[in-house]
């Protein structure tokens, strides 16, 4: 560590201003802020003093993502492992999946962090460290067989289009993790939904003639439930269980599938302060307010007859609560704003799985509509505040 | 004649990148090229003939029901087209279905009529609607071009894309939904807007 920092103080003035490469300087400054906490102290007006910068708080993220990261690459193994017959232990899974889901975080950084230093080095400005979570956030909510083409295509038009444009990290409007997905979702819906894209190899085994298990299925619950079907079975065709849903041994995205892996997660969120609880525990309660609503009302046989609770252990809801509706730039900033914004996502995510034949997936949707309405709902609870207190001060 | 006539509405005060006029029909008949090349004819046309008649009569029409004159102009140069279309170019008239007869609600038309045409002499009028609809169409064309080829690998409706890349035939490629979608219209628009205000700037620094 030591020796490191003194490198890193022995190359510094070459990346200064008027050094010899001082024009590489944003760049510099990113990994050297990256490795160590600046050493620069507010002079004026702050009064809170903490090393805790937002570099430091993206860290906290990626620690919380990974469990998820880990269960996932378990998953991969394993449900490629059940479609095909093979007899892998524990340690093949895993690292089958590593190798597999490895190439999507390398193209995921590789791509974002280009375009974010690229930019920076233009501007003049720092670089912005907002893609440290991005970058780990898309991988995740992918399906492990998505093309590495598609995938860098969606990075580049999440960063360009969807926050360098709005001018980086803090100006965006929605959750870029979440464009990235929107992005493959709409431009390439064949590589996003379906019954074979969510176990590795069940594409390209269809293409090659490749011999399948019998009964395999490789449809995710929701995938089901689209199609009518509300008796959720595992991919072999036995009935799947609440606990083995909130186990996450199902098809999915590669972090979506455990909820258990996530909610370590959020344990360590909501210690470390970094996300709002509020949030987590509004949105669960709209998802199931607007379940039970809608059993109260159901025909039983269908997917509006399910439990409500099942909605919180299905796709991808679990980590859009966590780690997506709670994103401090796009969720609402207000107290009561994010009890207000909590609930509406996790209501919407239930009604449009419930309500919308096209979509077996709500959960992404309902957050970047969300993201959308978030200022408002900002506007209109700092306005009624205002209000209030006009109300009080004046003698009647 | 001043030359800034031509050459401002194409590039510097482009009727769609900055005075953001005739969005609408941009984002809809973009999808593909050739409808989009009609339709750049069309309102090129339409705005041209519209400036030149108006500009004849600006010394006979009322000012107080000058808005309702121009109405009547333009929509006698939209049914026109409308109908030449029909008779000539029918498969290119269903698809490009209500835009042709909503042209008449064009921004540019109108706003060409009232702040040029009705002041100024008719031949100067007239280059300057063709100009502006050139302007126009240029844009159009130009967002035709990104959509049809990244949208469905098409240029003109002739496969532009080598038909073994695709992952149907067992290649990698796959064409890009969202830019069938109006939605990226919207997007190419901003890019380019984006791309000539930068230049722009560069330009006045000079």
């Amino acid at each position: 560590m030591k020796s490191l920092l003194n490198l890193v103080e022995k190359i510094k003035p070459t990346f200064s201003k008027g050094g010899k490469l001082g024009f590489l300087h944003s760049t510099f400054d990113a990994f050297e802020t990256f490795l160590f906490v600046p050493n620069t102290v507010t002079k004026s007006g702050s009064h809170i003093r903490d090393c805790v910068d937002l570099k430091r708080v993206m860290t906290v993220v990626i620690v919380a993502l990974l469990p998820a990261l880990a269960f996932g690459m378990w998953n991969v193994g394993e449900q490629h492992s059940i479609a095909f017959g093979l007899d892998m232990t524990f340690i093949e899974k895993v690292w089958f999946g590593f190798l597999k889901v490895l190439p999507l975080i390398i193209v995921s950084y590789v791509v974002g962090l280009g375009i974010e230093f690229i930019s920076a080095q233009l501007r003049g400005h720092e670089v912005n460290e907002g893609f440290l979570v991005s970058g780990m956030l898309i991988p995740l909510i992918m399906p492990v067989d998505v093309p590495l083409w598609i995938l860098a295509l969606a990075v580049a038009f999440a960063v360009i289009i969807g926050k360098e444009i709005f001018g980086g990290t803090g100006m965006n409007i929605w959750n870029p993790a979440l464009i990235a997905r929107a992005f493959v979702f709409f431009a390439y819906p064949s590589q996003i939904s379906g019954d074979t894209i969510w176990v590795e190899g069940l594409n390209a085994a269809k293409a090659n003639a490749m011999q399948v298990v019998d009964g395999f299925s490789g449809a995710t619950p929701l995938g089901q439930a689209a199609n009518g079907i509300v008796d959720f079975t595992t991919t072999t065709g036995e009935p799947l269980s609440l606990m083995q849903a909130f186990i996450g041994t199902m098809p999915g995205s590669i972090g979506e599938t455990s909820t258990i892996a996530i909610l370590i997660g959020a344990v360590i969120l909501i210690w470390t302060g970094v996300a709002s609880w509020k949030i987590m525990v509004s949105c669960v309660a709209g998802a199931l307010a607007v379940g039970f609503l809608v059993n109260g009302f159901a025909e039983p046989g269908t997917f509006a007859a399910v439990p409500a609770y099942w909605h919180l252990v299905l796709g991808g809801f679990a980590f859009g609560a966590v780690f997506m509706a709670t994103d401090p730039v796009t969720s609402a900033q207000t107290e009561t704003g994010k009890w207000i914004y909590g609930f509406l996502t996790g209501a919407l995510a239930v009604i449009i799985r419930l309500f919308n034949p096209g979509y077996p997936e709500g959960m992404m949707l309902a957050i970047l509509l969300m993201n959308t309405f978030a200022p408002l709902i900002d506007y209109y609870v700092v306005e009624g505040n205002i209000k209030k207190r006009i109300k009080r001060s004046t003698i009647k | 004649m001043d030359k800034n006539i031509i050459t401002n509405p194409i590039l510097k005060n482009n009727p769609v990148t900055v005075l953001v006029l005739g969005i609408c029909s941009a984002l809809a008949v973009t999808v593909k090229l050739e409808p989009a090349c009609v339709m750049a004819i069309s309102v090129t046309a339409v705005t041209g003939f519209s400036s030149l008649i108006a500009s004849l009569l600006r010394n006979t029409i009322p000012n107080r029901i000058r808005i309702i004159v121009q109405l009547i102009i333009v929509s006698l140069l939209v049914i026109l087209v409308d109908q030449i279309l029909k008779a000539y170019a029918y498969d290119v008239s269903k698809q490009l279905s209500v835009y042709v007869g909503l042209i008449i609600t064009n921004c540019i038309i109108m706003g060409r009529i009232e702040a040029f045409a009705l002041g100024n002499k008719p031949i100067p009028s007239f280059i300057d609607g063709i100009a502006n609809g050139a302007g126009y169409g240029l844009i159009l064309i130009a967002i035709a071009f990104i959509r049809e080829l990244i949208g469905s690998g098409c240029l003109f409706g002739v496969q532009i894309i080598p038909e073994s890349w695709y992952m149907a035939n067992g290649g990698w490629y796959l064409n890009n939904g969202l830019f069938i979608m109006p939605p990226m219209a919207l997007i190419i628009v901003g890019c380019f807007i984006w791309l000539q205000r930068s230049l722009q700037k560069e330009d006045s620094k000079k």
